[in-house]
């Protein structure tokens, strides 16, 4: 059952790459959407069956809030990228910064690696055994790298190269990571996270020290934590927007998820102070550094990246804190993916509109196209964690747990991190919003560029509704099951 | 058994000493080579005899695939890009196998406070490991050659492999199996990249990808 979640997509995936009809291929990819959607629902409904002790496989509150997440995030961008694909994959496009033509991959290729890309994700989210995670986390690595270059030229190349060989290295030393991991246990546990909970107590400290140290900068990497970030607003900016949401929304708490296994190891074998300050520590530094290249930022798509690797940060300081700042954390991965994917979405609108991904080239959005200006200030306000947006109240949350732990100092910096960034981008997404154009050049109004197709204002409204929805109100069942995700006990 | 661990792990880092001094590529592929024999036979010489039968079919396919396929697939990459040789390195051939030694050194500094807790026979093994990741590692940040850098990967993950390798058997077959796929897949999505950036800039200079910043 658990597994289909695994089996469909990667059926659909090598399906699509042999199917030689276009609508056929984009029919795959809404089934593989729709199904890993209600499958998601679903397990999540009735999860008793889908966790046994000891096996691969099997569902936790952290997989499952994961799994959730990155479900939610390819069922909309399954349902734009039909629509895109119908409008861009076959026309010659011009480049958005040197203005040469270029033509992009093939489609089968595209969707394919889509759903793969899926599979990979939900292996991820899934798999209770850390080598087994480990091999899906690189897997995700290796099938999202031709998404990366769906545009064939010389900077989306230049992006995917330093992706690819970043993020190997790093998923390597994770690899290096789990076998210290087995040396902690002295050769003789699997690394089955069951058996590694249970039996914490006789793992070798310093070993699991080391395994948590090499775990953390592997699986960091792929998280975009500073200073292993650098491929990060690389790849976001010149992937194709939905693709950079995913990116965003969905594979950086996948590899978020390995940190978090590390960290349940750790606590518990009574090292969860020393995994929890490392995560503090690389908290605070990548939201402080993302802030420094979010001031003066003039690409509006790696303003977006760098506001990830800020949010990644504000995961792992809240992860680390431990208590009401974790669950706190738990409900900002889930803010931050919703509001990241409707951002990246109405970024590659705005990108088909103007033609450029240069702040000062798009001025007055609220006029040109009244939609996707308002969804682009509401998802500003969104992620700045301004009221009444979801992350206002997770972002709240995580400050309160800092506070309950007396840890005024972080909770000080936190505070002036984020008024940096919510200044930053004010001064950024503003003028692009309600600034009057320069007058010596007028923007070149295509016939197409007033109306938002409903391939785009469908799934971005309801991702808009949903982090408004999730500010206003959470059930109490709701913050039982973060409070478990976040209680690093590796079960329920 | 523990003689051979050694003179496996002595070709291990031999081999590492030549990728540092090197600058033609076939002379860094074959080295390649030379390190999947090793590996996979220092992985039967660790387990106890008779060995068993999983053991052996596991180091077959390492040597398959480290040995055979991945040194093909970066024989043909090279091919295609037509380039021979690395250039301009970042860091010369003499300084890299001076660091090499300072590295060597270190390797065997670490791991005194840790050996006491893992009953690991040759005291060679876990610095020889270390020291292939970390020369694979300073191939990829002191090489400009987008080919000697993924070959580079391959040997990091020698040296990652060796530490697991360490572990002889405990680990499941699944899993290996899944790191070998993994790392194969991963150098054939790297040698389409080579090839399609030497396509796009008559060139596989990574030095000179260097566009996008802040």
């Amino acid at each position: 059952m658990l597994v289909s979640i695994v089996l469909i997509p990667l059926m659909l995936g090598l399906l699509a790459l042999v199917m030689p009809w276009k609508g056929a291929r984009r029919a795959l990819l809404i089934a593989g959407a729709a199904y890993h959607s209600a499958m998601t629902v679903f397990l999540g409904l009735f999860r008793k069956d889908a966790y046994t002790s000891g096996a691969w496989i099997g569902l936790d509150s952290q997989g499952l809030l994961f799994l959730a997440i990155t479900s939610a995030l390819f069922l909309a961008v399954a349902i734009y990228t039909t629509g895109y694909l119908g409008r861009d994959s076959e026309r010659k496009v011009r480049d958005s910064v040197e203005g040469f033509l270029f033509s992009n991959e093939p489609e089968a290729m595209f969707i394919a690696c889509l759903l793969l890309f899926l599979t990979s994700m939900s292996m991820v989210c899934i798999s209770r055994d850390m080598g087994l995670l480990w091999v899906a986390v690189e897997a995700t690595t290796l099938v999202s790298a031709p998404l990366i270059t769906f545009h064939r030229h010389h900077r989306s190349l230049e992006a995917t190269w330093k992706y690819l060989l970043i993020c190997s290295v790093g998923i390597a030393i994770a690899l290096l990571g789990n076998y210290f991991l087995a040396f902690a246990g002295h050769g003789k546990t699997h690394l089955n996270l069951d058996n590694l909970v249970a039996g914490a107590g006789l793992l070798d400290q310093t070993w699991l020290k080391a395994a948590f140290l090499m775990l953390l900068v592997g699986y960091g990497t792929k998280m975009g934590m500073v200073p292993m970030h650098t491929w990060l607003p690389d790849a976001h900016s010149e992937a194709p927007s939905m693709v950079s949401a995913l990116l965003s929304g969905a594979l950086l708490n996948c590899a978020f998820l390995g940190i978090l296994r590390g960290h349940t190891v750790l606590a518990a074998a009574g090292l969860g102070e020393f995994s929890g300050e490392l995560l503090v520590f690389f908290g605070m530094l990548s939201m402080a550094v993302a802030a420094a290249f979010m001031i003066r930022q003039n690409d509006y798509k790696r303003m977006l990246a760098y506001s990830s690797i800020e949010h990644m940060g504000i995961l792992a300081l809240g992860v680390g804190l431990g208590g009401l700042a974790g669950t706190g954390a738990m409900l900002h991965a889930v803010n931050h993916s919703i509001t990241k994917g409707l951002l990246f979405l109405v970024s590659g609108h705005l990108l088909f509109t103007y033609g450029s991904k240069k702040t000062y080239d798009v001025r007055h959005v609220i006029r040109t196209a009244p939609l996707t200006g308002i969804l682009w200030v509401a998802g500003f306000l969104a992620i700045t964690g301004a009221p009444p947006f979801g992350a206002f109240l997770s972002e709240v949350t995580i400050l309160k747990g800092m506070l309950e732990a007396d840890r005024w100092g972080i909770a000080i910096g936190y505070l002036a991190v984020l008024a940096v960034i919510f200044i930053a981008m004010a001064r950024i997404v503003i003028p692009m919003a309600f600034g009057l154009p320069q007058q010596d050049q007028p923007v070149e109004e295509s016939p197409l560029s007033k109306k938002e197709p409903l391939w785009f204002a469908g799934p971005a409204m309801v991702m808009a509704f949903i982090i408004l929805a999730l500010g206003l109100y959470i059930p109490g069942s709701v913050w039982n099951f973060l409070g478990q995700a976040a209680a690093m006990k590796g079960g329920f | 058994m523990i003689v051979w661990t050694d003179i496996f792990i002595l070709m291990l880092v031999l081999a590492d000493f030549r990728l540092l001094a090197t600058s033609r590529l076939a002379a860094v592929i074959q080295t390649t080579v030379l390190q999947a024999i090793a590996l996979s036979a220092f992985m039967l010489t660790i387990a106890d005899r008779p060995w068993p039968l999983l053991l052996i079919f596991l180091s077959l396919v390492t040597l398959t695939v480290k040995g055979v396929i991945l040194p093909w697939l970066l024989n043909r990459a090279m091919r295609e890009a037509g380039v021979q040789r690395e250039i301009e390195p970042i860091v010369g051939y003499s300084a890299s196998v001076l660091i090499g030694m300072i590295l060597l050194g270190l390797s065997f500094l670490i791991f005194i406070p840790l050996k006491s807790s893992v009953s690991v026979e040759s005291s060679f093994l876990l610095p020889g490991a270390l020291f292939t990741t970390l020369t694979g590692l300073l191939m990829i940040v002191s090489r400009k050659n987008a080919l000697t850098q993924v070959a580079g990967y391959l040997v990091m993950e020698n040296g990652v492999y060796a530490f697991g390798a360490a572990l002889a058997v405990e680990e499941p077959l699944l899993v290996e199996m899944g790191v070998l796929l993994d790392v194969f897949v991963a150098v054939f999505v790297m040698g389409i990249t080579v090839y399609q950036i030497s396509r796009e800039f008559d060139h596989i200079d990574t030095d000179r990808l260097s566009e996008l910043k802040d």
